[in-house]
This record gives C-alpha cells, structure tokens and sequence, in this order.
C-alpha cells in the first residue's frame, strides 16, 4: 500500500497538478471552476519535494481542451495535466505556452483603453531578462508581469 | 492594405528611410496640392497646440481639408458616446484620422475598428511616432545620416515617451548611446536590454558635463518635479540638468540640442542664439515629417 493520498484518487476526469500554491485560485477563474457541476476536489499547501509547497485540481468527468491548458500555463508554465480513466493516467499533457492570449487576463496598466472600453484584452507572450513570462498588451504596449497578472472572470 | 501609423514600431527601417526622403522632397517643395478633395478628421480628444496645428498646416499644405475638434467639450463624446462609436462614425467622414488621446492603446484600437489609415498623435504616455520621425529627420539633416552617430539623451528618461520612441528607431542605425539622467528617473531596463539584444553600446551618467564633448546630438527632455516621489530628491537634483550655453564651448561643431518641446527651464535661453541650437528647425521639418507620413498612408506618394 503506497502513501496516503492528500486528495482522494477520481475514477474519471482531469488531475492538474504541481500548481505552484499561489496560483491555484487564478487557475480556478481561468477554468471558471466557480460555475462547474461536476464534483471537484482542491488541495493546496501540500507538501512538494520539489516545489516546497503546491496545489492540486480534479474534476471528474471533465476533460481540458488544449487551449484551455494553454491558458493556464500563462499563469504556471510547470503544470502537469493527467487525463484519468478508471483511476489510472492514460494521458500526461505538456502544457504549451501560446504566443498570443486573448480575453482572459486583465492589462496591469490602468491608463491602458482595455481598462476604459469595453474590449477584449490582447497580449503577446514574452519573457523577460530573468526568463519569467510577460504579457506585452497590443494596445498600450506596456507589459504586465507572471504575478501582477489578474485573471478576468 | 490599410497602413497605419499607431507606433513607430509598425514602420520598418526602408519605411522610416523613405517617409524621411519624401519630407526632403516637401520641404523643397512644400506647397503640392496632392491631397486636392481629400478630407483628413482631426480628433484631439485631448488637447495639443503644437501637433495638432502642426498636422493641419501639413494637410492644408497638401489641399487637403480639415474636420475634427480641438477638444471633446462640444461634442457628442461629452454625451457619453463610446469611443468606438466615435471612431466607427468618423471614419465614415474622412479618408485619414489624425487622432490624439489621453488613454493608452486608443489608437491602436481606433485602427482595429476604423476603415482609413489612423495616425497616432500621442496616446497618453505610450507613443507619439509623427514625433519621433522629426526627431529623425531632424538628426539626419544635421548630420548627413542616422548612420553610426552619437546621441545624448538628458533629463527624464524613465517616463520620456519621445525618448523611448527615439531609442527603439534609432537602433536600426548602429547609433551609440549617453543616457544622462537622475537616479530615480534612468533609462528603464526593458529599453537598456533592447539595446543589449543588438549589441548596441551605451554609457550611463549622472552628469551632464561628462561627454558632451563627444557626442553628435544633445536631446533634451525635461525633469518634471511630479515625478519625484521625495522632494528633497528633486531640490538636489533640478539644476544639475539645465544646459547653459558654459558648457557648450568645447563641443563638436556639428553638435546640435534638440527638444521635443515645450520647454520649460531645462534649456536656459541663452542657448537660444546659439547655432548648435536646434529645436526651433525641428518644430518646422515637423510639418514636412507629417506631410510625408499622410500622403504615403494614402497612397498619394509612392
């Protein structure tokens, strides 16, 4: 018998793990979690080798589009997403982060037109000199960083 | 394909190049009636003397007709009407927009939703090009060419819109770099690693005094006492960067001080007789900079 689980095993669904402990509610809004109707199970502040601390996500019988996933590493590029079936992995997905990302996430300068107009907010994906990732809004043209990022419902 | 000009950055290096051959061409001839019929919107959501005027003395230069507001207390803006909305109509009315707005990214969106070519005559802090393109022209017609010159940018060049603008055009063109400015208000580092990337060399100081005997262009901007988060910061600092004609005597000949104007005391007037100055030339190659600009977004000069 293998250590106890933290959050319980699901038979079918979604396990996203290694969600760095932070980032776990900015994964909900993005996945828009708050209005799902499956059963979901959280954990967060779990002991992590080798993050220190991480979360955890799974929804039964709920399966992430790519572009979903795609999202989500915006806010953590290390995630680790797991299709279950009959509580055994049969997919492990590398998240990808897009070039590009579109509507979900607010611009960080509040001079910008995206926060004055009603638009959908516009970015590309780049990083900066330490290698983290920042959005550049196609519109001011001012760049928001990894944990300035506000994600809108 | 409709062009715009919303940032300097949608302009490659042959489009800078050939917008400042054919502002050559203007001001050798500055009266050519190529935009006969032609209707340019002039929006100043927020108001400008110097641009806006300078704008419509290029497009009436062209024959060329102006529509638009000076500032937004008569029109339909005050009523609460969207931007887009505004944008969406005007664009009907005219065959270019000139606009000029205090939100960032304004332009760039009124291109996404408007049919005619927008040019961008100030976003807030973010990009002024018509601005930047003069500085070029500016720089080009004293010195002969972009190639290989040494520029001194002094004053505040944490907020400078002009001179983050500036920088990022003149790195095509292998120029060497002084940035002359406070501590609270240097160059900020996404700008210093721009240049990093292309292997562009530059120099950091906090004195005015230390290379100016060496550089090509002085370009002045001014220290705004808001920016200061502690008084006693600026006191210390206001006087260190006003140039006085003292400090000019042993600078090269072909050195010349630009600034995008208005000035407030970052220059002393006695600079002003000075044949190294400049600024009052650029505010005129403006009109032919823009002159340029508007008749290659619409297509009347190749």
């Amino acid at each position: 018998m293998g250590k106890q689980m933290n959050v319980r095993a699901i038979e079918n669904g979604t396990v996203i793990d290694h969600i760095p402990a932070d980032c776990l509610f900015k994964i909900i809004n993005i996945l828009d979690l708050e209005h799902e109707t499956h059963q979901i199970l959280f954990g967060t502040n779990l002991e992590s080798k080798r993050m220190g601390t991480k979360a955890i996500i799974k929804i039964t019988d709920r399966y992430c589009a790519d572009d979903e996933i795609n999202r989500i590493s915006i806010v953590a590029p290390m995630i680790c997403v797991n299709t279950i079936k009959n509580f055994q992995v049969v997919e492990k997905r590398q998240v990808e982060v897009p070039t590009q990302v579109e509507g979900f996430v607010k611009c960080g300068n509040p001079r910008c037109i995206t926060n004055h107009e009603k638009i959908k907010t516009r970015f590309l994906v780049q990083r900066d000199d330490v290698g983290d990732l920042k959005l550049r809004c196609v519109y001011c043209e001012k760049s928001t960083s990894q944990h300035e990022m506000v994600i809108i419902k | 394909m409709k062009k715009n000009l919303v940032s300097i950055n949608d302009f490659s290096k042959e489009e800078i190049l050939h917008i400042l051959e054919l502002a050559e061409e203007f001001e050798k001839d500055p009266n050519q009636r190529i935009l006969l019929g032609r209707v340019v919107a002039s929006l100043f959501f927020e108001p400008s003397t110097r641009t806006r005027l300078s704008f419509e003395s290029a497009i009436n230069r062209l024959g060329g007709r102006v529509i638009g507001f000076s500032d937004t207390a008569n029109t339909s803006v005050s009523k609460g009407e969207s931007f887009h909305d505004t944008i969406r109509t005007i664009s009907n009315y005219s065959d270019l927009i000139v606009m000029r707005h205090s939100v960032e990214g304004a332009a760039r969106y009124a291109s996404e939703i408007s049919p005619v070519p927008v040019v961008n005559a100030g976003d807030g802090a973010n990009q002024h090009p018509s601005q930047t393109l003069l500085d070029l022209y500016s720089i080009r017609k004293t010195q002969g060419t972009l190639d290989g010159i040494h520029i001194m940018m002094v004053g505040d060049l944490k907020y400078g819109r002009t001179v983050h603008s500036l920088l990022e055009a003149l790195s095509h063109f292998k120029t060497r770099f002084t940035f002359v400015a406070p501590k609270e208000l240097e160059m900020p580092a996404e700008y210093k690693q721009h240049l990093d990337v292309r292997k562009i060399a530059y120099t950091e100081t906090d004195r005015l005094d230390q290379y100016i005997n060496d550089v090509d262009i002085v370009y002045m901007t001014r220290v705004q006492r808001e920016r200061f988060l502690d008084l006693m910061e600026y006191e210390k600092v206001k006087n260190a960067y006003i140039l006085k004609n003292a400090i000019l005597a042993a600078t090269k000949d072909n050195m010349r001080i630009l600034h995008p104007l208005p000035r407030v005391n970052e220059i002393d007037t006695d600079v002003d007789t000075n044949p190294k100055a400049y600024y009052f030339n650029q505010t005129e190659n403006g009109v032919y900079v823009r002159m340029a600009i508007i008749s290659y977004l619409l297509g009347v000069k190749k």
